[in-house]
Protein backbone atom coordinates (compact mmCIF):
# COMPACT_ATOMS: atom_id res chain seq x y z
CA UNK A 1 0.00 0.00 0.00
CA UNK A 2 2.13 2.97 -1.09
CA UNK A 3 -0.73 5.85 -0.44
CA UNK A 4 0.26 8.66 1.26
CA UNK A 5 -0.30 9.06 5.24
CA UNK A 6 -0.70 12.58 6.61
CA UNK A 7 2.68 13.37 9.16
CA UNK A 8 0.50 13.33 11.67
CA UNK A 9 -0.81 9.67 11.27
CA UNK A 10 2.51 9.01 10.60
CA UNK A 11 4.16 10.18 13.55
CA UNK A 12 1.37 8.69 15.93
CA UNK A 13 2.18 5.27 14.24
CA UNK A 14 6.01 5.72 14.59
CA UNK A 15 5.37 5.92 18.18
CA UNK A 16 3.55 2.58 18.35
CA UNK A 17 5.58 1.33 16.34
CA UNK A 18 8.52 2.06 18.63
CA UNK A 19 6.26 0.81 21.66
CA UNK A 20 5.60 -2.76 19.84
CA UNK A 21 9.54 -3.14 19.47
CA UNK A 22 10.27 -2.25 22.74
CA UNK A 23 7.04 -4.04 24.49
CA UNK A 24 8.50 -7.50 22.38
CA UNK A 25 12.39 -6.78 22.69
CA UNK A 26 12.14 -5.95 26.55
CA UNK A 27 12.00 -9.77 27.58
CA UNK A 28 14.22 -11.04 25.28
CA UNK A 29 16.69 -8.29 26.10
CA UNK A 30 15.92 -9.36 30.00
CA UNK A 31 16.59 -13.16 29.23
CA UNK A 32 19.84 -12.43 27.40
CA UNK A 33 21.30 -9.89 29.99
CA UNK A 34 20.63 -11.02 33.42
CA UNK A 35 22.31 -14.41 31.56
CA UNK A 36 25.58 -12.79 32.37
CA UNK A 37 24.95 -11.85 35.91
CA UNK A 38 26.11 -13.25 38.64
CA UNK A 39 23.30 -13.99 41.35
CA UNK A 40 24.32 -11.32 43.85
CA UNK A 41 23.94 -8.66 41.24
CA UNK A 42 20.51 -9.89 39.99
CA UNK A 43 19.53 -9.29 43.53
CA UNK A 44 20.71 -6.11 44.01
CA UNK A 45 18.21 -3.22 45.32
CA UNK A 46 18.09 -1.71 41.87
CA UNK A 47 18.29 -3.84 38.71
CA UNK A 48 21.23 -3.72 36.58
CA UNK A 49 20.31 -1.91 32.57
CA UNK A 50 23.46 -3.64 30.92
CA UNK A 51 25.65 -5.76 32.40
CA UNK A 52 29.03 -4.47 31.26
CA UNK A 53 30.96 -7.02 33.82
CA UNK A 54 29.08 -9.54 33.01
CA UNK A 55 30.05 -12.96 33.64
CA UNK A 56 29.97 -16.11 31.69
CA UNK A 57 29.66 -18.47 35.34
CA UNK A 58 25.85 -19.02 34.69
CA UNK A 59 26.46 -20.73 31.48
CA UNK A 60 29.49 -22.78 32.56
CA UNK A 61 27.03 -23.90 35.12
CA UNK A 62 24.21 -25.09 33.56
CA UNK A 63 26.67 -26.97 30.43
CA UNK A 64 28.37 -28.45 33.42
CA UNK A 65 24.50 -30.11 35.16
CA UNK A 66 24.72 -33.76 34.55
CA UNK A 67 20.46 -32.90 34.49
CA UNK A 68 20.87 -30.02 31.83
CA UNK A 69 22.99 -32.72 30.11
CA UNK A 70 20.79 -35.84 29.94
CA UNK A 71 17.38 -33.05 29.20
CA UNK A 72 19.10 -31.90 26.14
CA UNK A 73 19.95 -35.50 24.69
CA UNK A 74 16.35 -36.82 25.12
CA UNK A 75 15.23 -33.29 23.58
CA UNK A 76 17.60 -33.95 20.82
CA UNK A 77 16.73 -37.62 20.60
CA UNK A 78 13.39 -37.13 20.52
CA UNK A 79 13.67 -33.88 18.03
CA UNK A 80 15.48 -35.50 15.39
CA UNK A 81 13.38 -38.72 15.74
CA UNK A 82 10.34 -37.15 15.26
CA UNK A 83 11.51 -35.04 12.15
CA UNK A 84 12.80 -38.22 10.50
CA UNK A 85 10.02 -40.20 10.75
CA UNK A 86 6.97 -37.39 10.20
CA UNK A 87 8.86 -36.51 7.19
CA UNK A 88 9.58 -39.61 5.49
CA UNK A 89 5.97 -40.58 6.57
CA UNK A 90 4.15 -37.62 4.84
CA UNK A 91 6.52 -37.26 1.86
CA UNK A 92 5.38 -40.47 0.81
CA UNK A 93 1.65 -39.41 1.89
CA UNK A 94 2.03 -36.08 -0.14
CA UNK A 95 3.10 -37.99 -3.00
CA UNK A 96 0.36 -40.02 -2.91
CA UNK A 97 -2.15 -37.22 -2.24
CA UNK A 98 -0.44 -35.13 -5.11
CA UNK A 99 0.31 -37.17 -7.98
CA UNK A 100 -2.51 -40.02 -8.26
CA UNK A 101 -5.97 -39.90 -7.65
CA UNK A 102 -7.54 -43.68 -5.50
CA UNK A 103 -10.00 -44.59 -3.38
CA UNK A 104 -10.30 -43.17 -0.41
CA UNK A 105 -7.88 -40.08 -1.16
CA UNK A 106 -10.74 -37.57 -0.15
CA UNK A 107 -11.50 -39.30 3.26
CA UNK A 108 -7.37 -38.82 3.92
CA UNK A 109 -7.31 -35.33 2.98
CA UNK A 110 -10.36 -34.21 5.03
CA UNK A 111 -9.55 -36.82 8.18
CA UNK A 112 -5.62 -35.16 8.27
CA UNK A 113 -7.76 -31.58 8.16
CA UNK A 114 -9.88 -32.50 11.23
CA UNK A 115 -7.07 -34.23 13.15
CA UNK A 116 -5.01 -30.98 12.55
CA UNK A 117 -8.34 -29.58 15.13
CA UNK A 118 -7.44 -32.18 17.91
CA UNK A 119 -6.14 -30.38 20.85
CA UNK A 120 -3.35 -32.71 22.44
CA UNK A 121 -4.61 -31.60 25.72
CA UNK A 122 -8.67 -33.40 24.91
CA UNK A 123 -6.11 -37.12 23.85
CA UNK A 124 -3.65 -37.20 26.67
CA UNK A 125 -5.66 -38.83 29.25
CA UNK A 126 -5.76 -42.18 26.79
CA UNK A 127 -2.27 -41.51 25.25
CA UNK A 128 -1.02 -41.70 28.33
CA UNK A 129 -3.25 -45.11 29.31
CA UNK A 130 -1.85 -46.50 25.96
CA UNK A 131 1.72 -45.11 26.29
CA UNK A 132 1.19 -47.10 29.55
CA UNK A 133 0.04 -50.36 28.58
CA UNK A 134 2.75 -50.44 26.36
CA UNK A 135 5.83 -50.09 28.35
CA UNK A 136 6.39 -46.60 26.64
CA UNK A 137 6.15 -44.05 29.35
CA UNK A 138 9.53 -42.37 29.80
CA UNK A 139 10.72 -43.62 26.40
CA UNK A 140 12.17 -41.43 24.04
CA UNK A 141 10.28 -43.74 21.36
CA UNK A 142 6.55 -43.10 23.31
CA UNK A 143 6.90 -39.74 22.94
CA UNK A 144 8.28 -39.43 19.26
CA UNK A 145 5.39 -41.62 18.44
CA UNK A 146 2.52 -39.24 20.04
CA UNK A 147 4.79 -36.44 18.37
CA UNK A 148 4.96 -37.43 15.00
CA UNK A 149 1.08 -38.17 15.13
CA UNK A 150 1.07 -34.46 16.40
CA UNK A 151 3.17 -32.85 13.65
CA UNK A 152 2.16 -35.23 10.46
CA UNK A 153 -1.25 -33.60 9.74
CA UNK A 154 0.72 -30.42 8.94
CA UNK A 155 3.67 -31.99 7.20
CA UNK A 156 1.94 -33.91 4.67
CA UNK A 157 -0.20 -30.73 4.33
CA UNK A 158 2.43 -28.22 3.54
CA UNK A 159 4.97 -31.19 1.72
CA UNK A 160 1.68 -31.98 -0.33
CA UNK A 161 1.68 -28.21 -1.54
CA UNK A 162 5.24 -28.44 -2.77
CA UNK A 163 4.69 -31.62 -4.81
CA UNK A 164 1.79 -29.92 -6.60
CA UNK A 165 3.85 -27.01 -7.41
CA UNK A 166 6.29 -28.97 -9.30
CA UNK A 167 4.73 -29.69 -12.72
CA UNK A 168 4.40 -32.92 -13.98
CA UNK A 169 5.14 -32.46 -17.23
CA UNK A 170 8.89 -31.96 -16.08
CA UNK A 171 8.77 -35.82 -14.91
CA UNK A 172 6.96 -36.89 -18.19
CA UNK A 173 9.13 -35.18 -20.23
CA UNK A 174 11.68 -37.27 -18.43
CA UNK A 175 9.96 -40.12 -19.34
CA UNK A 176 9.78 -40.02 -22.82
CA UNK A 177 13.86 -39.22 -22.66
CA UNK A 178 13.52 -43.06 -21.46
CA UNK A 179 13.41 -42.97 -17.61
CA UNK A 180 10.92 -44.77 -15.58
CA UNK A 181 8.30 -43.26 -13.87
CA UNK A 182 10.57 -43.64 -10.63
CA UNK A 183 13.86 -42.54 -12.03
CA UNK A 184 12.07 -39.28 -13.24
CA UNK A 185 10.60 -38.96 -9.61
CA UNK A 186 13.81 -39.07 -8.01
CA UNK A 187 15.88 -37.47 -10.65
CA UNK A 188 13.55 -34.62 -11.48
CA UNK A 189 11.02 -33.89 -9.15
CA UNK A 190 12.99 -35.28 -5.63
CA UNK A 191 15.57 -31.72 -5.85
CA UNK A 192 13.17 -29.76 -6.37
CA UNK A 193 11.24 -30.54 -3.43
CA UNK A 194 14.13 -29.77 -1.19
CA UNK A 195 13.08 -26.38 -0.36
CA UNK A 196 9.67 -28.22 0.97
CA UNK A 197 11.47 -31.02 2.78
CA UNK A 198 13.96 -28.38 4.76
CA UNK A 199 11.09 -26.19 5.91
CA UNK A 200 8.58 -28.63 6.74
CA UNK A 201 11.48 -30.47 8.57
CA UNK A 202 12.33 -27.35 10.45
CA UNK A 203 9.09 -26.35 11.33
CA UNK A 204 8.37 -30.15 12.69
CA UNK A 205 11.99 -29.33 14.80
CA UNK A 206 10.65 -26.24 15.86
CA UNK A 207 7.29 -27.84 17.43
CA UNK A 208 8.82 -31.46 18.82
CA UNK A 209 11.93 -29.17 20.56
CA UNK A 210 9.11 -26.65 22.66
CA UNK A 211 6.19 -29.06 22.66
CA UNK A 212 5.59 -29.25 26.59
CA UNK A 213 2.40 -30.64 27.63
CA UNK A 214 2.58 -34.25 26.07
CA UNK A 215 6.32 -34.31 27.51
CA UNK A 216 5.05 -33.30 30.67
CA UNK A 217 2.60 -36.16 30.42
CA UNK A 218 4.69 -38.98 28.84
CA UNK A 219 8.12 -38.06 30.44
CA UNK A 220 7.12 -38.41 34.54
CA UNK A 221 10.66 -39.52 35.41
CA UNK A 222 12.79 -36.60 36.00
CA UNK A 223 16.06 -38.71 34.38
CA UNK A 224 13.87 -38.38 30.90
CA UNK A 225 12.80 -35.09 31.01
CA UNK A 226 13.22 -33.05 27.76
CA UNK A 227 14.45 -29.58 28.32
CA UNK A 228 10.98 -27.63 28.47
CA UNK A 229 10.20 -29.93 31.59
CA UNK A 230 14.06 -29.54 33.09
CA UNK A 231 13.25 -26.11 33.04
CA UNK A 232 9.73 -25.91 34.26
CA UNK A 233 11.22 -28.20 37.62
CA UNK A 234 14.46 -25.89 37.44
CA UNK A 235 12.44 -23.27 37.91
CA UNK A 236 9.97 -24.43 40.14
CA UNK A 237 12.94 -25.45 42.95
CA UNK A 238 12.24 -23.17 45.22
CA UNK A 239 13.63 -25.05 48.18
CA UNK A 240 17.33 -24.23 46.90
CA UNK A 241 16.19 -20.60 46.21
CA UNK A 242 15.43 -19.72 42.55
CA UNK A 243 18.67 -19.24 40.83
CA UNK A 244 17.67 -16.64 38.04
CA UNK A 245 20.78 -16.29 36.99
CA UNK A 246 20.94 -19.86 35.66
CA UNK A 247 17.25 -20.03 34.97
CA UNK A 248 17.56 -17.02 32.43
CA UNK A 249 20.90 -19.07 30.56
CA UNK A 250 19.27 -22.29 30.40
CA UNK A 251 16.54 -20.40 28.60
CA UNK A 252 18.86 -18.39 26.34
CA UNK A 253 20.39 -22.05 25.55
CA UNK A 254 16.58 -23.80 24.60
CA UNK A 255 15.85 -20.51 22.92
CA UNK A 256 19.11 -20.09 20.28
CA UNK A 257 18.36 -22.97 17.75
CA UNK A 258 14.97 -22.19 17.84
CA UNK A 259 15.00 -18.28 16.86
CA UNK A 260 17.51 -19.16 14.13
CA UNK A 261 15.63 -21.84 12.65
CA UNK A 262 12.22 -20.10 12.62
CA UNK A 263 14.12 -17.07 10.91
CA UNK A 264 14.46 -19.61 8.18
CA UNK A 265 10.74 -20.60 7.70
CA UNK A 266 8.36 -17.59 9.03
CA UNK A 267 7.66 -16.51 5.57
CA UNK A 268 6.24 -20.39 4.98
CA UNK A 269 4.77 -20.44 8.47
CA UNK A 270 2.00 -17.23 7.75
CA UNK A 271 1.32 -18.80 4.28
CA UNK A 272 0.52 -22.74 5.48
CA UNK A 273 -1.76 -21.52 8.53
CA UNK A 274 -3.59 -19.42 6.47
CA UNK A 275 -3.71 -21.65 3.17
CA UNK A 276 -7.12 -22.34 3.34
CA UNK A 277 -8.04 -18.82 3.18
CA UNK A 278 -5.72 -17.21 0.73
CA UNK A 279 -5.23 -19.27 -2.63
CA UNK A 280 -2.16 -18.75 -4.52
CA UNK B 1 -7.19 -30.85 -12.50
CA UNK B 2 -5.16 -31.75 -14.99
CA UNK B 3 -2.96 -34.80 -13.42
CA UNK B 4 -1.38 -38.02 -14.89
CA UNK B 5 -3.64 -40.47 -16.08
CA UNK B 6 -4.79 -41.96 -13.57
CA UNK B 7 -3.54 -45.75 -13.10
CA UNK B 8 -5.16 -48.47 -11.66
CA UNK B 9 -2.85 -49.29 -8.78
CA UNK B 10 -2.26 -50.27 -5.64
CA UNK B 11 1.32 -48.12 -4.89
CA UNK B 12 -1.11 -44.70 -3.92
CA UNK B 13 -2.75 -46.85 -0.93
CA UNK B 14 1.13 -47.97 -0.59
CA UNK B 15 2.25 -44.77 -0.07
CA UNK B 16 -0.36 -43.63 2.61
CA UNK B 17 -0.06 -47.04 4.72
CA UNK B 18 2.70 -45.55 6.98
CA UNK B 19 1.16 -41.89 7.55
CA UNK B 20 -2.28 -44.01 8.32
CA UNK B 21 -1.29 -46.48 10.61
CA UNK B 22 0.99 -44.22 12.75
CA UNK B 23 -2.16 -42.03 12.83
CA UNK B 24 -4.24 -44.30 13.44
CA UNK B 25 -2.27 -45.89 16.38
CA UNK B 26 -1.41 -42.88 17.80
CA UNK B 27 -4.63 -40.81 17.69
CA UNK B 28 -7.65 -42.91 16.60
CA UNK B 29 -6.57 -45.87 18.94
CA UNK B 30 -6.80 -43.54 21.86
CA UNK B 31 -9.92 -41.95 20.51
CA UNK B 32 -11.53 -45.09 20.80
CA UNK B 33 -9.84 -45.83 24.36
CA UNK B 34 -10.86 -42.57 25.39
CA UNK B 35 -14.49 -43.06 24.89
CA UNK B 36 -14.51 -46.52 26.16
CA UNK B 37 -13.02 -45.12 29.19
CA UNK B 38 -14.95 -42.01 29.71
CA UNK B 39 -17.57 -45.00 30.38
CA UNK B 40 -16.07 -47.27 33.04
CA UNK B 41 -14.98 -46.32 36.29
CA UNK B 42 -11.48 -46.10 35.99
CA UNK B 43 -9.84 -44.55 39.51
CA UNK B 44 -7.04 -45.84 42.05
CA UNK B 45 -8.21 -49.53 42.18
CA UNK B 46 -8.02 -50.08 38.45
CA UNK B 47 -4.44 -48.42 38.68
CA UNK B 48 -3.78 -51.65 40.81
CA UNK B 49 -4.97 -54.16 39.05
CA UNK B 50 -8.46 -54.03 39.50
CA UNK B 51 -10.63 -54.90 35.98
CA UNK B 52 -12.44 -51.32 35.14
CA UNK B 53 -16.39 -51.74 35.61
CA UNK B 54 -18.88 -50.52 33.53
CA UNK B 55 -20.35 -46.97 34.83
CA UNK B 56 -22.55 -46.63 31.94
CA UNK B 57 -22.71 -42.60 31.87
CA UNK B 58 -22.28 -41.85 35.43
CA UNK B 59 -18.85 -40.28 35.20
CA UNK B 60 -20.77 -37.50 32.50
CA UNK B 61 -23.53 -37.50 34.64
CA UNK B 62 -20.78 -36.87 38.06
CA UNK B 63 -18.64 -34.33 36.11
CA UNK B 64 -22.16 -32.01 35.09
CA UNK B 65 -23.43 -32.30 38.24
CA UNK B 66 -19.99 -31.13 39.58
CA UNK B 67 -20.33 -27.41 40.02
CA UNK B 68 -16.40 -27.52 39.36
CA UNK B 69 -16.48 -28.71 36.01
CA UNK B 70 -19.08 -25.68 34.90
CA UNK B 71 -16.69 -23.21 37.14
CA UNK B 72 -13.72 -24.57 35.00
CA UNK B 73 -15.85 -24.21 31.74
CA UNK B 74 -16.44 -20.94 32.17
CA UNK B 75 -13.12 -19.47 33.14
CA UNK B 76 -11.46 -21.74 30.31
CA UNK B 77 -14.40 -20.15 27.76
CA UNK B 78 -13.80 -16.44 29.67
CA UNK B 79 -10.37 -16.76 29.61
CA UNK B 80 -10.36 -17.72 25.22
CA UNK B 81 -12.96 -14.99 24.35
CA UNK B 82 -10.88 -12.09 26.70
CA UNK B 83 -7.26 -13.37 25.10
CA UNK B 84 -8.83 -13.61 21.52
CA UNK B 85 -10.45 -10.48 21.54
CA UNK B 86 -7.26 -8.73 22.92
CA UNK B 87 -4.82 -10.46 20.56
CA UNK B 88 -7.42 -9.60 17.90
CA UNK B 89 -7.93 -6.04 18.51
CA UNK B 90 -4.24 -5.20 19.08
CA UNK B 91 -3.42 -7.41 15.93
CA UNK B 92 -5.50 -6.12 13.83
CA UNK B 93 -4.75 -2.52 14.89
CA UNK B 94 -1.04 -2.66 14.74
CA UNK B 95 -1.26 -4.41 11.03
CA UNK B 96 -3.45 -1.31 10.06
CA UNK B 97 -0.70 1.12 11.36
CA UNK B 98 1.98 -0.69 10.20
CA UNK B 99 1.39 0.46 7.18
CA UNK B 100 1.82 4.09 8.21
CA UNK B 101 4.87 3.69 9.89
CA UNK B 102 7.88 4.90 7.99
CA UNK B 103 9.82 2.37 6.49
CA UNK B 104 12.83 1.90 9.29
CA UNK B 105 10.31 1.47 12.09
CA UNK B 106 8.37 -0.73 10.26
CA UNK B 107 11.14 -3.30 9.86
CA UNK B 108 12.23 -2.79 13.45
CA UNK B 109 8.65 -3.50 14.47
CA UNK B 110 8.36 -6.66 12.47
CA UNK B 111 12.25 -7.95 13.92
CA UNK B 112 10.46 -7.50 17.28
CA UNK B 113 7.43 -9.20 17.09
CA UNK B 114 9.27 -11.94 14.91
CA UNK B 115 11.18 -12.54 17.78
CA UNK B 116 8.53 -12.76 20.71
CA UNK B 117 6.74 -15.09 17.94
CA UNK B 118 9.71 -16.87 17.78
CA UNK B 119 10.00 -17.70 21.84
CA UNK B 120 9.74 -21.11 22.60
CA UNK B 121 6.99 -20.86 24.85
CA UNK B 122 8.70 -22.11 28.29
CA UNK B 123 11.65 -19.65 27.38
CA UNK B 124 8.70 -17.10 27.40
CA UNK B 125 6.97 -18.31 30.73
CA UNK B 126 10.08 -18.30 32.63
CA UNK B 127 11.17 -14.52 31.66
CA UNK B 128 7.74 -13.26 32.02
CA UNK B 129 7.66 -15.24 35.51
CA UNK B 130 10.82 -13.15 36.45
CA UNK B 131 9.70 -10.13 35.48
CA UNK B 132 6.30 -10.54 37.77
CA UNK B 133 8.52 -11.96 40.14
CA UNK B 134 7.54 -10.91 43.90
CA UNK B 135 11.11 -10.22 44.93
CA UNK B 136 13.73 -9.48 42.15
CA UNK B 137 10.48 -8.89 39.59
CA UNK B 138 11.37 -5.76 37.33
CA UNK B 139 7.67 -5.24 37.23
CA UNK B 140 7.25 -4.83 41.59
CA UNK B 141 10.61 -2.25 41.40
CA UNK B 142 8.99 0.10 38.48
CA UNK B 143 5.49 0.50 40.37
CA UNK B 144 7.11 0.94 43.70
CA UNK B 145 9.25 3.54 41.93
CA UNK B 146 6.24 5.31 40.47
CA UNK B 147 4.68 5.22 43.77
CA UNK B 148 2.76 2.35 44.23
CA UNK B 149 3.19 -0.35 46.81
CA UNK B 150 4.40 -3.15 45.65
CA UNK B 151 7.15 -4.29 47.21
CA UNK B 152 7.35 -7.78 47.60
CA UNK B 153 3.60 -7.91 45.92
CA UNK B 154 2.96 -11.59 45.35
CA UNK B 155 1.39 -11.50 41.19
CA UNK B 156 0.07 -15.14 41.58
CA UNK B 157 -1.36 -15.47 45.29
CA UNK B 158 -4.51 -13.84 43.78
CA UNK B 159 -6.68 -15.61 40.79
CA UNK B 160 -7.72 -11.99 39.47
CA UNK B 161 -4.08 -11.13 38.96
CA UNK B 162 -3.02 -14.83 38.02
CA UNK B 163 -5.19 -14.38 35.01
CA UNK B 164 -3.93 -11.05 34.64
CA UNK B 165 -0.16 -12.14 33.97
CA UNK B 166 -1.14 -15.47 32.28
CA UNK B 167 -3.16 -12.92 29.65
CA UNK B 168 -0.54 -10.87 29.24
CA UNK B 169 2.27 -13.52 28.12
CA UNK B 170 -0.39 -15.48 26.01
CA UNK B 171 -1.46 -11.96 24.09
CA UNK B 172 2.16 -11.00 23.77
CA UNK B 173 3.16 -14.26 22.19
CA UNK B 174 -0.12 -14.32 19.81
CA UNK B 175 0.01 -11.31 18.80
CA UNK B 176 2.41 -11.73 15.81
CA UNK B 177 0.87 -14.25 14.00
CA UNK B 178 -1.83 -12.22 13.97
CA UNK B 179 0.17 -8.67 12.90
CA UNK B 180 2.17 -10.94 10.36
CA UNK B 181 -0.87 -12.77 8.77
CA UNK B 182 -3.43 -9.42 9.10
CA UNK B 183 -0.35 -7.20 7.42
CA UNK B 184 0.01 -9.49 4.42
CA UNK B 185 -3.50 -9.91 3.73
CA UNK B 186 -3.68 -5.56 3.70
CA UNK B 187 -1.13 -5.65 1.33
CA UNK B 188 -3.29 -7.59 -1.21
CA UNK B 189 -6.15 -5.23 -0.99
CA UNK B 190 -6.49 -3.26 -4.57
CA UNK B 191 -4.77 -0.17 -4.58
CA UNK B 192 -6.91 1.07 -7.55
CA UNK B 193 -10.32 0.15 -5.72
CA UNK B 194 -8.91 1.94 -2.68
CA UNK B 195 -8.19 5.09 -5.12
CA UNK B 196 -11.91 4.78 -6.79
CA UNK B 197 -13.84 4.64 -3.43
CA UNK B 198 -11.33 7.97 -2.60
CA UNK B 199 -12.29 9.67 -5.37
CA UNK B 200 -15.98 8.79 -5.03
CA UNK B 201 -15.47 10.65 -1.31
CA UNK B 202 -15.57 7.66 1.03
CA UNK B 203 -14.40 8.48 4.03
CA UNK B 204 -11.41 6.94 5.84
CA UNK B 205 -13.89 4.90 7.61
CA UNK B 206 -16.19 3.79 4.90
CA UNK B 207 -12.80 2.78 3.02
CA UNK B 208 -12.11 0.62 6.06
CA UNK B 209 -15.58 -0.65 6.41
CA UNK B 210 -16.79 -1.12 2.56
CA UNK B 211 -13.40 -2.25 0.78
CA UNK B 212 -10.59 -3.35 3.22
CA UNK B 213 -12.80 -5.48 5.91
CA UNK B 214 -14.88 -7.17 2.99
CA UNK B 215 -11.38 -8.14 1.10
CA UNK B 216 -9.80 -9.11 3.84
CA UNK B 217 -12.79 -11.15 5.44
CA UNK B 218 -11.93 -14.62 4.70
CA UNK B 219 -8.71 -14.17 6.55
CA UNK B 220 -9.68 -12.54 9.23
CA UNK B 221 -12.41 -15.22 9.75
CA UNK B 222 -9.52 -17.81 9.81
CA UNK B 223 -7.53 -15.82 12.26
CA UNK B 224 -9.92 -15.30 14.79
CA UNK B 225 -10.72 -19.12 14.97
CA UNK B 226 -7.25 -20.54 15.17
CA UNK B 227 -6.76 -17.61 18.08
CA UNK B 228 -10.16 -19.06 19.68
CA UNK B 229 -8.72 -23.00 19.20
CA UNK B 230 -5.26 -21.58 20.28
CA UNK B 231 -6.55 -19.83 23.69
CA UNK B 232 -9.27 -22.70 24.83
CA UNK B 233 -6.54 -25.39 24.59
CA UNK B 234 -3.89 -22.92 26.71
CA UNK B 235 -1.89 -25.41 29.44
CA UNK B 236 1.90 -24.48 29.53
CA UNK B 237 1.27 -21.01 30.75
CA UNK B 238 -1.66 -21.77 33.18
CA UNK B 239 0.63 -24.86 34.35
CA UNK B 240 4.01 -23.46 34.99
CA UNK B 241 2.88 -20.54 36.49
CA UNK B 242 0.66 -23.12 38.45
CA UNK B 243 3.99 -24.14 39.68
CA UNK B 244 5.80 -21.46 39.83
CA UNK B 245 3.68 -20.67 43.06
CA UNK B 246 0.62 -19.39 42.03
CA UNK B 247 -2.73 -20.94 43.54
CA UNK B 248 -3.83 -24.14 41.45
CA UNK B 249 -7.42 -24.36 43.52
CA UNK B 250 -9.10 -21.47 41.81
CA UNK B 251 -6.78 -21.17 38.41
CA UNK B 252 -7.73 -24.27 36.78
CA UNK B 253 -8.48 -23.93 33.09
CA UNK B 254 -9.61 -27.35 31.20
CA UNK B 255 -6.48 -28.42 30.09
CA UNK B 256 -4.93 -28.58 33.85
CA UNK B 257 -8.30 -29.20 35.06
CA UNK B 258 -7.96 -32.72 32.52
CA UNK B 259 -4.86 -33.08 34.04
CA UNK B 260 -5.25 -32.73 38.04
CA UNK B 261 -8.14 -34.74 37.70
CA UNK B 262 -6.03 -37.60 35.80
CA UNK B 263 -2.63 -37.77 35.61
CA UNK B 264 -2.19 -36.56 39.20
CA UNK B 265 -5.74 -38.30 40.58
CA UNK B 266 -5.40 -41.22 38.61
CA UNK B 267 -9.34 -40.42 38.57
CA UNK B 268 -8.60 -41.88 34.53
CA UNK B 269 -12.64 -42.44 33.87
CA UNK B 270 -14.12 -38.67 34.63
CA UNK B 271 -10.83 -37.48 33.09
CA UNK B 272 -11.58 -39.15 29.79
CA UNK B 273 -15.37 -37.79 30.49
CA UNK B 274 -13.73 -33.98 30.55
CA UNK B 275 -11.87 -34.92 28.00
CA UNK B 276 -14.69 -35.50 25.76
CA UNK B 277 -16.21 -33.05 26.93
CA UNK B 278 -13.11 -30.59 25.92
CA UNK B 279 -12.89 -32.02 22.46
CA UNK B 280 -17.09 -31.57 21.94
CA UNK B 281 -16.12 -28.18 22.25
CA UNK B 282 -13.49 -27.86 20.25
CA UNK B 283 -15.31 -29.66 17.51
CA UNK B 284 -18.17 -26.78 17.92
CA UNK B 285 -16.29 -23.92 17.71
CA UNK B 286 -13.90 -25.23 14.44
CA UNK B 287 -16.92 -26.63 12.41
CA UNK B 288 -16.97 -23.45 10.55
CA UNK B 289 -13.51 -23.05 9.98
CA UNK B 290 -13.27 -26.70 8.95
CA UNK B 291 -16.55 -26.05 6.70
CA UNK B 292 -14.64 -23.45 5.08
CA UNK B 293 -11.58 -25.67 4.33
CA UNK B 294 -13.41 -28.40 3.06
CA UNK B 295 -14.96 -26.15 0.64
CA UNK B 296 -11.36 -24.96 -0.84
CA UNK B 297 -10.55 -28.67 -1.15
CA UNK B 298 -13.61 -28.97 -2.78
CA UNK B 299 -13.21 -26.29 -5.12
Amino acid sequence: MARRTPSAVRIGADVVGIVVLLACVFPVYWMVSRSFLPRNRIKGEDPVLVPWDGTLDNYRKILGDDDFGDAMLTSLSVTLLTVTVALLFAFLAAVAVSRFRFRGRRTFILTLLLIQMIPAEALFISQYKMLDGMGLLNSVIGLTLVYVAGVLPFTVWTLRGFVDGVPHELEEAAMMDGCSRTQAFFRVTLPLLAPGLVATGVFGFIQAWNEFTLAVVVMTDPAKETLPVWLVAFTDARSRGVDWGAIMASSTLITIPVIVFFLLVQRRMVSGLTAGAVKG
Amino acid sequence: MTRPAARRTSLPLGLVLPATALLALALGYPLVRQVVLSLQEFGLAQQFGQPPAWNGLGNYRDLLTDSELWVVVLRTVAFCFVNAALTFGIGLGLALLMARMSRLVRILAQCGLLLAWAMPVVAAMTVWQFLFDTQYGVVNWLLTRAGGDFEGHGWLLDPWSFFLVATVVVVWMSVPFVVFTLYAALTQVPEDVMEAAEIDGASPWQRFVHVVLPAIRPVLLVVVLLQVIWDLRVFTQIYTLQKAGGVSADTNLLGTYIYTLGIKGGDFGTAAAAAMFMLLLTVVLTAPYVRLMIKQEED
